[in-house]
């Protein structure tokens, strides 16, 4: 589904990524793991397409097709999600009005007729069960005025109504106590098929504890230094990163 | 050039959609002003003695005036004696019914898309067409007159119900109040009057549909209504104006008086041409609006969503007089290109327990300048007065301005006070989170500007709501900072 080649980006003239390999199929479900200023949400930026990063060299291959010659809302059509680490306040605007806004730009592209707004509130109550939120969210602004985990939660809401095939989740935990935690977890969860896949970018390993991955990778550096499956996690957890930082040579990853 | 830049010119880029020029043959006067032309006018219209005096004392009092220069506008003089001051639709009589209408102009206001005939039978909504200086069709008269509301012409008001109009007339904005309205005063040739008999609701939207047409010529329309007593009305104003390389001229006066418990809500969907992308041509529209809430309880309501217009000058005003009286000013003025906007309101407290709301949206793009000037002032008497503003601004791209003059004046202990601003840029923050799920750029800046406007757009009927949104969309198409 997903392969990613040699990939080097920069921000402001300054090298964050400098050769990753990432290869996801449908069905799996990855973590990438590292230290702050590894590179972790540059590399989910940089999969959504957002222009602060400049891709200097390698190639992003997402379904067939060169995913860096897409724009933003192409790759989002093309069933890419992003949970953002802050989701983005838009005051004014409903967030039932947002979502369907998304649900029918995405419709269009695929040639699809627009969903009502009869058959798109029933769609949405029924995924709001997935994520226990509370129904007067919807008529709100969006993220307007939500708390960290409500925010949070919105995004997996999106994230289920939108349906995408590739789903980037960006320190989805942070700021979640332990009962949100689990929440967003069981959403993401559920979402899970044989058809689509998950990457799952992450500092700490708790949240893996809920969300198991296939496989699991250690970036460093702009690197992806290890790769293992879930029991990675919990040996970079009693470790430490530091232990990580002192694998010289970064390993091809060949799930 | 960053693509969002590029996507901010393509968006401001939006071509102005009612630049069409409708060919009519219209009587118009000569190039110039002096008291001649004012006689010329005052005899056209058939007008009573004591109408010619009031212009003519208006016009020597405007002589001795100097255009005002504290708005932060920018224009190249204008020659006062190089605009005709009279243009009319040539007709052998007044129609009679919309039968009788030019088709050629009924045609324009299908274009402008206010087919009259449509709106006569399903919208409920009665219009006065301005075009140019004389109102053309006036629908839904006989219907109003049952209830005793009379909705016509101003000319039609001077000669059908002079008393009204003498005893109204500049007492909310008189003659000398400043150099725009001095000259209006002079040279009116028409607008709307309204008049709502004591304890009348108005069952419908009242709506001008001004435009001008003429090459050359200024408007100047008067718009004037009374409500008495416990009535209600709502009154809609909407402008457009053709493309012309040159700059036209549109200095109206809007007088309103609210008497005891009446409530006059007033709005206003201003797209007059605003020149193109050079700041080539467009509409000097310096306006002056002002509401009178003579009456204990009465209310005055204003909202305008302004998006066209070269220069905009122009500060719709409560004067709260009554104990009690509420006034408000809700406002969106979008610039964009090289446009000009200095607007806001003034909120007189003089009654006890007045109470006003300030709402104030400015959205720039461009190279444009946006304003907001506003007045707040507390009498001495005015106890227990209370004001809340809002001025909220937002930029797109870096070569625009906004501005925010808010003055206060208290000369009362009791009076409460708040004012909230901020400024902000449209957030490529925003406008990408918006893109990540599917909506295009396009698309996500007219969603994340409404959503800024919403408080506004509220308070706006629901057709002009609808209307509102959608010449958001076109002033800024693509508009990203």
């Amino acid at each position: 589904m997903l392969e990613i080649r040699n990939l080097h980006a920069e921000v402001e003239g300054k090298e964050i990524l400098k050769g990753v390999n990432l290869k996801v199929e449908a069905g799996e479900i990855h973590a990438i793991m590292g230290p702050n200023g590894s590179g972790k949400s540059t590399l989910a930026g940089v999969l959504a397409g957002r222009e602060l990063y400049e891709i200097t060299e390698g190639e992003v291959i997402y379904k067939g097709r060169n995913l860096l010659d897409l724009s933003p809302e192409e790759r989002a059509c093309e069933g890419m999600f992003l949970a953002f680490q802050y989701p983005v306040e838009i005051p004014g605007v409903s967030n039932t009005y947002f979502l369907k806004a998304a649900l029918n730009a995405i419709r269009k592209y695929h040639g699809l007729e627009e969903l009502d707004a009869v058959d798109f509130l029933a769609l949405v109550k029924e995924k709001m069960q997935l994520v226990e939120m509370k129904p007067e969210l919807l008529n709100r602004p969006v993220n307007e005025g939500f708390s960290g985990g409500e925010k949070k939660r919105n995004e997996i809401l999106q994230m289920a109504v939108l349906n995408p095939t590739l789903s980037v989740l960006d320190e989805t935990d942070s700021g979640l106590d332990i009962d949100a935690l689990r929440i967003v977890a069981n959403g993401v969860n559920k979402l899970h098929s044989p058809e689509n896949a998950t990457i799952v970018v992450t500092h700490y390993q708790r949240l893996l504890n809920y969300i198991v991955p296939d496989r699991v990778h250690v970036l460093v550096d702009g690197r992806i230094v290890k790769s293992g499956d879930k029991d990675l996690a919990f040996h970079l957890e009693e470790q430490g990163y530091d232990w990580a930082r002192d694998l010289h040579e970064p390993v091809e990853n060949e799930s | 050039m960053s693509t969002e830049a590029q996507d901010l010119e393509k968006l401001t880029g939006g071509e102005y959609k009612y630049g069409f020029v409708t060919d009519i043959e219209t009587d118009t006067v000569p190039k110039g002003l002096d008291e001649d032309v004012i006689r010329l006018i005052s005899k056209k219209k058939n007008e009573p003695e004591w109408l010619l005096e009031w212009r003519l004392k208006a016009f020597r009092v405007w002589q001795k005036m100097k255009e005002p220069t504290w708005a932060y506008v920018d224009y190249p003089e204008i020659d006062y004696q190089d605009i005709s001051y009279y243009s009319a639709p040539k007709v052998k009589e007044r129609p009679k019914s919309l039968d009788e209408v030019d088709p050629e102009l009924l045609a324009t206001y299908e274009k402008l898309g206010i087919p009259l005939k449509e709106q006569e039978m399903l919208a409920g909504v009665a219009v006065d067409a301005v075009f140019d200086s004389v109102s053309v069709a006036t629908t839904f008269k006989e219907k109003l007159q049952d209830m005793g509301i009379i909705f016509c012409s101003f000319s039609e008001a001077v000669q059908e119900h002079p008393e009204l109009v003498k005893k109204y007339l500049g007492s909310v904005v008189p003659p000398a109040d400043n150099f725009f309205a001095a000259l209006n005063s002079a040279v009116f040739t028409d607008g709307s009057f309204v008049y709502i008999p004591s304890g009348v609701r108005c069952p419908m939207e009242l709506s001008t549909y001004f435009r001008i047409n003429t090459l050359g010529t200024g408007q100047f329309e008067r718009t004037l209504i009374v409500a008495e007593d416990s009535s209600y009305v709502s009154y809609l104003e909407g402008c457009t104006a053709p493309m012309r390389d040159e700059n036209q001229l549109h200095a109206a006066v809007v007088e309103l008086v609210a008497l005891d418990n009446a409530e006059i809500k007033y709005s206003t969907v201003q797209n007059w041409y605003p020149g193109d992308k050079e700041g080539k041509g467009g509409i000097y529209n310096f306006v002056t609006k002002r509401g009178k809430c003579a009456g204990v309880n009465s209310k005055i309501s204003w909202t305008q969503v302004e998006t066209g217009s070269a220069i905009t000058w122009k500060y719709p005003s409560c004067i709260l007089l009554g104990d009690n009286s509420v006034g408000e000013f809700y406002s969106v003025a979008v610039t964009n290109n090289r446009q000009q906007a200095d607007t806001g309101t003034k909120m007189i407290h003089i009654g006890k327990n007045t109470r006003s709301t300030i709402v104030s949206k400015g959205i720039s793009a461009g190279r444009s300048q946006n304003v907001y000037r506003g007045l707040v002032k507390i009498m001495k008497n005015a106890d227990g007065a209370r004001n809340f503003s809002q001025c909220d601004s937002m930029l797109m791209g870096d070569k625009c301005g906004a501005h925010t003059f808010p003055y206060i004046e208290n000369n009362n202990s009791t009076a409460q006070m708040e004012h909230e601003a901020t400024t902000s840029k449209i957030g490529e923050d925003q406008i990408f989170y918006c893109n990540q799920r599917g909506i295009d750029t396009e698309d996500a800046v007219n969603m994340i500007v409404n959503g800024f406007c919403k408080e506004v757009f509220r308070e706006l009927p629901m057709e002009f709501a609808v209307e509102a949104q959608k010449l958001l969309g076109i002033s800024l198409e693509g508009s990203v900072g």
